[in-house]
């Protein structure tokens, strides 16, 4: 097989990958997952646990 | 080892240094300005000429200060959003303290003249090695880490740290394949435009996955954390991430213009380059946006004004890069200053600014205190930064577009109007300005070295509690208000 044929296959799968990620990305059904996800640095108590914290305000 | 803990001694470590690097790489920087300004700085010393430091200034604010950030936030945060101890016990500190001898050795051969003379990649064959090895310890213990997670997800910033982990190890393996030829000599595998086309594969996904998908990590994680809301959207934060990777490979060629590369191998670069502005401003969208509803606490709260202009300066520098890749303009900007103007609106704007707005965060709570000693002296190293950004990156595109255009005029009946050494002479009043700029950065990452000094005197090395309680999709404990 010629060599060029092989590279525009990877390159139109990637484009097929990518628009593939879009549309999962965008579909609704991802929605709760992706709450879930994005709370996870906040869901957390976060300050120095194990000192007493100061409040300056 | 305590398992019941995360490991907040590495990440303090790296944390420290980062400050301590940051200093000694921005100092250095500094001199080779004053050199550019008034060349009989190097006084006739070998090892303090321009050609020695440069590489010096750059290895050093690259892979020391921002490396030692990188490692700093991608530790605490993959622990964190991970609920599981760092993987593979003493691994972690290994790359500290393999990290910190390879920052040692660069400060030590490089100034001796030991160069492979590839931009970025200077280090000699027995560092290269040495920076392989820590770098491969640091996938293991970041993937481990991931692989014992405690949570369902892998939350986005660990997506970015881990591409840029995974990238980064690809680029320095490839791009060092060379043969020794003695103990700190060596040749590149690649010769030609091959070794060209290599080495800015290599130089434009160093920019890439080291100075952005990382820092785009940091940004996933402490921007959220500092505004106290989560990123404005998940999903187009998933996009960002697959549209950056897909992209970033291929846009190196932009760095070859007019050379010996191939004609449509440019071509291609630049227009990988342009398609680049779209992810790039989704995720500095994306990032300004999670600060949706809540603008106000951009007016008191000094930490969240790094995060937020160095996401202003990563928009500013990804319009640039795109339109500097445009053959027609690198055709004026190539070689000139205001390559280096661009650079360091990426490095210092974008780059210096959300590590150091990250550490603000990160650095009393590693020392058990709720903020760090002296909030006004956030305030006063965001205003300095800042001046010192906007007169470095000003005076740098008004001197390249001056330089570019007195090179490029020609007289009618065809010759140069201009000798080399007016451009040079006309650019002085500029180089002193840009002087003036990198003073003010490197004074304000001072004020940064006193705040962090009293911050760690007034509090206590702490260690944090792994949270008990993990449900499947996140974690049951209600979200705290502070």
């Amino acid at each position: 097989m010629d060599i060029n044929t092989i590279r525009t296959s990877i390159t139109v799968l990637a484009m097929i990958a990518f628009l593939g990620i879009v549309a999962w990305a965008w579909s609704s059904g991802r929605r709760a997952d992706f709450d879930a996800a994005s709370r996870l640095p906040l869901d957390e108590d976060d300050p120095s646990h194990d000192a007493p914290r100061e409040n300056k305000q | 080892m305590n398992d019941t803990q995360y490991n907040y001694k590495v990440v303090r470590q790296f944390a420290v240094m980062t400050v301590i690097w940051g200093i000694v790489g921005m100092l250095v920087g500094v001199i080779i300005a004053a050199q550019l300004a008034w060349p009989a700085l190097n006084f006739d010393i070998p090892f303090l000429t321009y050609g020695r430091l440069r590489p010096l200034h750059t290895n050093a604010v690259i892979f020391a200060f921002g490396g030692s950030a990188l490692f700093a936030t991608s530790y605490y945060a993959v622990q964190r959003t991970c609920h599981t101890r760092l993987f593979g016990g003493p691994l972690a500190a290994f790359t500290f303290w393999g990290w910190q001898l390879i920052i040692v050795l660069a400060a030590v051969t490089l100034p001796l003249g030991f160069t492979t003379g590839k931009e970025y990649a200077e280090l000699e064959w027995p560092i290269d090695i040495l920076i392989a090895v820590v770098w491969v310890s640091y996938a293991i213990v970041f993937f481990g880490t991931l692989a014992t997670r405690k949570v369902k997800h892998i939350y986005v910033a660990n997506w970015f740290f881990g591409a840029f982990i995974l990238t980064v190890a690809l680029l320095h393996i490839v791009n060092s394949i060379e043969s020794p030829a003695g103990f700190l000599k060596s040749y590149s595998a690649y010769a030609g435009v091959q070794d060209a086309m290599v080495q800015w594969w290599y130089g434009h996904n160093a920019v890439g996955f080291f100075l952005t998908a990382g820092f785009l990590g940091m940004m996933y994680y402490f921007v959220p954390k500092q505004a106290g809301r989560p990123v404005y959207s998940y999903r187009l934060s998933i996009v960002h991430f697959w549209a950056l990777i897909f992209t970033y490979m291929w846009a190196g060629p932009h760095h070859l213009h007019y050379t010996a590369l191939p004609d449509w191998a440019q071509s291609l670069g630049m227009v990988f380059s342009l398609i680049l502005l779209a992810p790039s401003w989704g995720g500095m969208i994306n990032g300004i946006m999670t600060l949706s509803g809540a603008w106000h606490k951009l007016r008191t709260d000094p930490i969240l004004k790094f995060l937020i202009v160095s996401l202003s300066f990563y928009g500013m520098s990804t319009f640039e890069g795109p339109m500097m890749s445009i053959k027609t303009v690198n055709a004026l900007s190539h070689y000139t200053d205001w390559t280096v103007g661009h650079v360091h609106s990426g490095a210092l704007g974008w780059v210096a600014m959300i590590s150091v707005g990250s550490l603000y965060y990160l650095i009393p709570r590693l020392f058990g205190r709720s903020e760090m000693y002296s909030v006004k002296a956030i305030t006063l190293h965001f205003w300095t930064t800042t001046i010192g950004i906007v007169l470095y990156i000003a005076s740098m595109w008004i001197a390249g577009v001056m330089q570019g255009l007195m090179w490029r005029a020609v007289n009618d009946d065809g010759t140069l109007t201009y000798t080399f050494v007016e451009s040079v002479k006309a650019t002085y009043p500029y180089y002193v300005i840009r002087l003036t700029g990198g003073v003010l950065v490197l004074s304000g990452m001072f004020v940064m070295l006193w705040n962090v000094v009293k911050t760690i005197g007034a509090g206590k090395a702490v260690e944090a509690t792994i949270p008990a309680v993990s449900a499947g999709s996140g974690f049951d404990a209600p979200a705290h208000a502070h």
